[in-house]
């Protein structure tokens, strides 16, 4: 159990957020295109990192909008939180 | 030569105070080289390792843990066993460990305290009634047992349950698996460590895998804290920590590590002989012979290895126990904990090859990989010594998400995932 600060509504519980994963996933621009390897890579392959990992939550009892956050998994320290589109504070 | 375990030994035993039993397993240093390599001290690694030595006469081959055997998942679970899944795939690959069950005490001259107290699960709602009722029928038609009870049945075959149809999700029925239950957590991995030692197999505790040394295609050994050691067989059975080591080689697989949260109650006399579970509530109790309550919670929806997770996770869990059993409502909780759970896409494991000869990965059990201990074991056992997939695990490749070809048990299988 952590707080998170939603960068539109200040820090919250975060039972009120919802995880949406590894970030900077991009959607393929020309999905018919894709080798069946690319596209088991987009749906389902993940770094999955112990440690500093970039990821997308959700405000889903709050605001409702999406950001990224920048997140030790090994202790669940969140170290920086940046709104969609922007990029990662850190390296 | 290990001694055998039996009434005489004990009673042998019992003369000089307990005080000269026999180590269960040897403490040794890390050899140059082995024929192959188990990542992973767990009941699935140690069985691995004790198959591949037993059935497939590999016996120059080493178990590596980072910290001590059985002190991840192995002894973080609820420890229910059962095998009623819905497709054939799964029915295949978890009857088959059942059926190891039945008969892993003797096998292993090691009590694991296996008991088949069955497991019964809840129906809420009419669309679980439908689905419980197909899995049902499904699972006959591959040889599990399984009935369908309605709401008195339910209330006969456990009677502190409450059936009363005002409760927030009343119990419309159940179904039942006879031949599941539970078993003593510790002692498979202890059994399986015993067995694997006394056929030559080293198991090196406190022994973290730093780096996989590849050449080209193959792999050559593994960098530990205790040194390089060298192999050219390699077999991943890290649960949550699976992608860590898969990271070491850049090998990305479809699997995302959560925290997966269980609880014991404080002691009290025998009140619930079965186990429990509710698949739309996600609730499921049993209780050990030691008189606690075991009770499983959910999973955390964010990645994280801090084997704790989070507080609202147990207090809906603890809120639907206490609607499905009032009587509980003064007890008091002992111990939480949080295992690290590897989960893929499907809901089903990853027993696997993969395109680096030598290495292979045993992941993606989610919330349900005790049951499967000794049929895990056996099949990945099969699938390094032949570098092939045995029938039972070839739909379970890690090429599936990309044929697309899942075993999807989310929401088939008899429990939420």
């Amino acid at each position: 159990m952590f707080l998170i600060n939603c960068p539109y509504c200040g820090e919250r519980d975060q039972s009120e957020f919802s995880a949406g994963g590894e970030a900077h996933i991009v959607r393929p621009k020309q999905p018919t295109e894709l080798s069946d390897d690319q596209w088991a890579e987009f749906l389902f392959m993940r770094k999955n990192i112990k440690g500093i990992q970039l990821e997308r939550w959700n405000h889903a009892h709050g605001c409702r909008k999406w950001f990224n956050m920048v997140r030790d998994t090994s202790n669940d320290k969140i170290h920086a939180v940046y709104k969609m589109g922007e990029k990662p504070p850190i390296k | 030569m290990k001694n055998k375990y039996s009434i005489f030994s004990l009673i042998k035993n019992a003369f000089s105070y307990h005080e000269n039993w026999q180590r269960a397993w040897r403490d040794p240093e890390p050899k140059k080289e082995y024929d192959a390599i188990i990542i992973g001290g767990g009941g699935h690694g140690l069985a691995t390792a004790f198959y591949l030595a037993k059935k497939h006469g590999m016996k120059n081959i080493a178990v590596v843990e980072k910290g001590w055997i059985g002190g991840g998942n192995t002894g973080r679970n609820t420890t229910i066993i059962r095998s009623n899944y819905l497709w054939d795939a799964s029915a295949g690959l978890y009857d088959h460990a059942l059926k190891i069950w039945e008969g892993l005490s003797q096998e292993l001259n090691y009590n694991v305290m296996f008991s088949q107290r069955g497991v019964m699960n809840l129906a809420h709602n009419l669309q679980d009634v439908r689905d419980l009722k197909r899995r049902t029928h499904a699972n006959r038609l591959n040889g599990i047992d399984a009935v369908w009870l309605n709401t008195e049945e339910v209330k006969n075959f456990c009677p502190i349950i409450n059936t009363s149809p005002d409760i927030r999700y009343p119990v419309l029925g159940g179904t039942l698996q006879k031949r599941a239950g539970t078993a003593r957590h510790d002692a498979v991995a202890w059994g399986y460590a015993r067995g694997a030692d006394a056929m030559g197999v080293d198991i090196i505790q406190n022994c973290e895998v730093k780096g996989i040394k590849r050449n080209g295609d193959s792999v050559e050994g593994i960098e530990t804290t205790k040194g390089f050691i060298k192999t050219k067989k390699i077999g991943v059975v890290a649960a949550g920590h699976s992608s860590v080591i898969a990271n070491m080689v850049d090998i990305k697989l479809p699997l995302e590590s959560k925290p997966l949260q269980a609880l014991v109650s404080e002691p009290v006399k025998p009140i619930i002989d079965t186990v429990v579970m509710s698949n739309a509530v996600h609730a499921y109790v049993s209780q050990s012979d030691k008189g606690e309550l075991v009770i499983g919670a959910g999973t955390d929806a964010y990645v994280s290895y801090t084997q704790r997770g989070s507080h609202d996770v147990v207090e809906g869990t603890l809120k639907a126990i206490l609607e499905l059993y009032p009587i509980f409502s003064r007890m008091k909780m002992l111990r939480q904990w949080g295992g690290i759970v590897d989960i893929c896409p499907d809901a089903s494991p990853i027993i696997s090859k993969t395109h680096i000869k030598g290495l292979y990965f045993n992941c993606g059990w989610g919330t349900g990989g005790f049951k499967a201990t000794p049929g895990s074991g056996d099949l990945f056992a099969h699938t390094i010594a032949n570098d092939e997939p045995h029938k039972l695990n070839a739909d379970f490749n890690i090429n599936r998400f990309v044929s697309g070809d899942l075993v999807d048990e989310h929401g088939a299988a008899a429990v939420a995932h």
